[in-house]
């Protein structure tokens, strides 16, 4: 009975010690990702906390493409040439299309820091990941998953979450085709394509993206953004409101879809 | 004769500068053609290759055989061959070099050589003709300590070793040996554990011998040899060359935990080899004095065991290709061995993106409504859902290369960027002008950011 005890009080003791230390909730983060609107960075804190987990849902293939810019797009505006992983699974480049360097080129990004890690399934994909945000030195690790991801469950998110946490890489996990979940992640964000500023001979303008805070650890959520890509500055900026589109409050009632999971 | 003098001569004379490097490389290149023939082949630089057939010719049915053999391959090359074959190395050498005329037997042909194949100095050659001594015959005739009296020492050695009273040995080209580490037991090994411990001491034996050549390895490869006579490999890669026993290990334990059929000793392994195939410089460093590489080290790791556990073609990097057709102007390589990044074509400031976040490859078929016939789309049907179009520009025009094939490499494409009503932006073409193919069917090729 004594020689089972033991362990066991051993075992008790580091759950203790772990849950001293903290989860993901108690510490606040030391730097940030930032995305150059001063506004938006001020709204969650200084912008996107390294060493964390953030979500960005899209409803389908079509808004994929722009939640992955914008992680993608904060992940490289660092400067330097530590290198960005992203994780995907073979499929990925038959729904989505596949990962194209000159297009990220014409965005301002240096592509030459991208590492593309392709896994057969969701699995692996997951078991990656979980080597890729405890290995230091990435600029950030992007995750892209389409629809749900049953085994991304609160535990293998936490473990996610505790590994981002004690190396400092930075978790963007891509949840396209899918319904927000409840979560560890820091910041949970819902993206859309926004109409762009149109250029000359009704040309269609510079990238530009609908933003909804569905869910954050500081504070309170729900607040939209559109903003816009200046790839000239490297930054954020807001967007210019055509005369077509209605000009949003900066903090509107909780989206119904933001409800649900935050 | 001077080059302004040929050209006079022959109009379109083509010239090409001499760069010794190269010829050098070439040569050496066809000596390790030559080791086909016989395990000991020396370069005679700059234009000669010396190999000793003693013992080989048999598997060639005799020395004309094995002539003819190399003949052959060489034409085929492009070279132009004089072969000769002699009792010594430099007698062989000699006779490919100077005879002119034919003769019965070696040892006369030899006689029959100019003094010009002593290759002595220019000086000590026309003192040898001047005293009417022409050929080697002439030469061989006199005592040898007159002749070393008047022409040298060395005239009177490099006759002796033409003739073959003095040894000329050989210089072969050898092939560097690989680094690999053995292990024999008596009794053979069948637990698994003990199988990687001693994988271990391999792996730092090899690093040791790595270090003492200043190399890295890129490549380790461990064969397992059971008892019953069946052999396994196992390898890994490395991204960089490495001297890091750690490293492989968790590559190694990486690699054998991802076998489908796992590693089994049966009635034990009585020997275990580690060979390192593939070595690259490695100078030794100091990461952390060195400036902060150490976190550059950290993900090259990781992208050494993602590639080791998902395969080396599932872990890439993109470089740029010369092409202005979007699906080729990208390319992915493996990133264990992609070439250093090369600059990507620089974007306009000021201007939106022109090309894609995302690239169908293939581009998928879309049904369009355009108001004239090879005017810009008005709305198009993609994956069941209509797209009506607010904003387009184009078309962007990317001709066929019709330099590579001889159909004049297909059809032009009209690429337009077009954004929906509800602001998602599309890479849409038309492939095919009204002229080229009367129903130019459209496509759509990505999707921007």
């Amino acid at each position: 009975m004594r020689d089972s005890s033991q362990p066991l009080a051993g075992l008790r003791q580091r759950i203790a010690r772990l849950a001293a230390s903290g989860g993901p909730a108690t510490q606040s983060a030391q730097s940030w990702l930032a995305t150059g609107h001063d506004a938006f960075d001020a709204a969650i804190g200084g912008g996107l906390a390294i060493g964390r987990t953030h979500e960005f849902f899209a409803a389908d293939a079509l808004d994929g493409a722009s939640a992955a810019a914008f992680a993608a797009l904060v992940a490289l505006r660092t400067p330097g040439k530590a290198p960005l992983l992203w994780l995907r699974t073979v499929d990925a480049g038959r729904r989505t299309g596949h990962i194209y360097a000159p297009g990220i080129a014409e965005l301002g990004g240096d592509p030459d820091r991208l590492l593309l890690v392709e896994t057969v399934d969701s699995k692996m994909l997951l078991a990656c990941a979980n080597d890729a945000v405890r290995c230091a030195g990435s600029a950030a690790v992007i995750v892209e998953s389409w629809g749900k991801f049953p085994l991304l469950d609160l535990t293998a998110g936490r473990r996610l979450a505790l590994g981002a946490r004690d190396t400092g890489t930075t978790l963007l996990m891509l949840r396209l085709n899918a319904v927000p979940t409840p979560s560890v992640a820091e910041t949970r964000w819902h993206v859309v394509a926004a109409p762009s500023r149109e250029l000359e001979a009704n040309a269609p303008g510079a990238p530009a993206f609908d933003l909804e805070l569905l869910r954050w650890r500081g504070g309170p959520a729900g607040t939209r953004w559109r903003l816009d890509w200046d790839k000239d500055e490297q930054a954020f900026r807001d967007a210019a409101l055509s005369g077509a589109v209605l000009p949003l409050a900066a903090r509107r009632t909780v989206h119904p879809l933001g409800a649900a999971a935050a | 004769m001077p080059l302004a003098d040929a050209r006079a001569q022959v109009p379109g004379l083509a010239i090409v500068p001499h760069d010794p490097v190269l010829d050098h490389g070439w040569l050496d290149r066809l000596a390790q053609g030559c080791a086909r023939y016989t395990p000991l082949v020396a370069l005679d630089a700059p234009d000669g290759l010396i190999l000793d057939i003693t013992g080989c010719t048999h598997l060639f049915e005799g020395e004309a055989g094995l002539i003819d053999d190399i003949d052959r391959r060489l034409t085929r090359l492009g070279m132009t061959l004089r072969h000769a074959l002699g009792p010594t190395a430099d007698a062989a050498r000699a006779l490919a070099r100077y005879q002119t005329r034919p003769a019965p037997d070696e040892a006369s042909a030899i006689r029959r050589l100019p003094v010009a194949a002593l290759e002595l100095e220019a000086e000590a050659t026309t003192a040898l003709v001047r005293a009417g001594l022409k050929t080697i015959g002439d030469l061989a005739a006199r005592p040898m300590a007159n002749i070393a009296a008047r022409f040298g020492a060395d005239a009177a050695m490099a006759l002796r070793r033409l003739l073959g009273d003095a040894p000329s040995p050989l210089d072969p080209r050898v092939a560097p040996l690989p680094v690999a580490t053995e292990r024999r037991f008596a009794q053979p090994v069948a637990s698994m554990p003990h199988a990687t411990r001693i994988l271990a001491e391999l792996v730092s034996e090899a690093i040791i011998a790595l270090a003492e050549r200043g190399k890295g390895g890129r490549d380790f490869r461990a064969t397992f040899f059971r008892s019953d006579g069946l052999a396994r490999s196992i390898a890994v890669e490395t991204g960089h060359p490495t001297r890091d026993a750690g490293l492989v290990m968790r590559l190694f334990a990486e690699r054998m935990d991802g076998l489908r059929d796992p590693l089994d000793p049966g009635f034990g392994f009585d020997m275990m080899r580690l060979a390192v195939p593939r070595l690259e410089a490695l100078a030794t460093s100091q990461l952390k004095l060195e400036g902060g590489a150490v976190k550059d080290a950290a993900t090259d790791e990781l992208a050494d065991r993602l590639a080791t556990r998902l395969g080396r073609g599932r872990v890439r990097k993109l470089r740029p290709a010369d092409t202005h057709i979007p699906e080729q102007a990208q390319l992915e390589l493996p990133a264990i061995d992609a070439p250093p990044p090369t600059p990507w074509p620089a974007p306009e400031p000021g201007e939106p993106p022109l090309r894609p976040f995302y690239l169908f490859d293939p581009p998928q078929v879309i049904e369009v409504i355009a108001e004239v016939p090879d005017g810009p789309p008005h709305r198009f049907r993609w994956r069941r859902a209509t797209h009506a179009i607010r904003r387009y520009e184009g078309p962007e025009r990317i001709a066929a290369e019709w330099w590579r094939r001889r159909d004049n490499g297909g059809l032009t494409r009209d690429y337009y960027r077009v954004e929906d009503e509800r602001g998602r932006r599309y890479w849409l073409f038309r492939h095919g002008l009204y002229d080229e193919k009367p129903d130019p069917r459209w496509y759509i090729h990505g999707l921007f950011a």
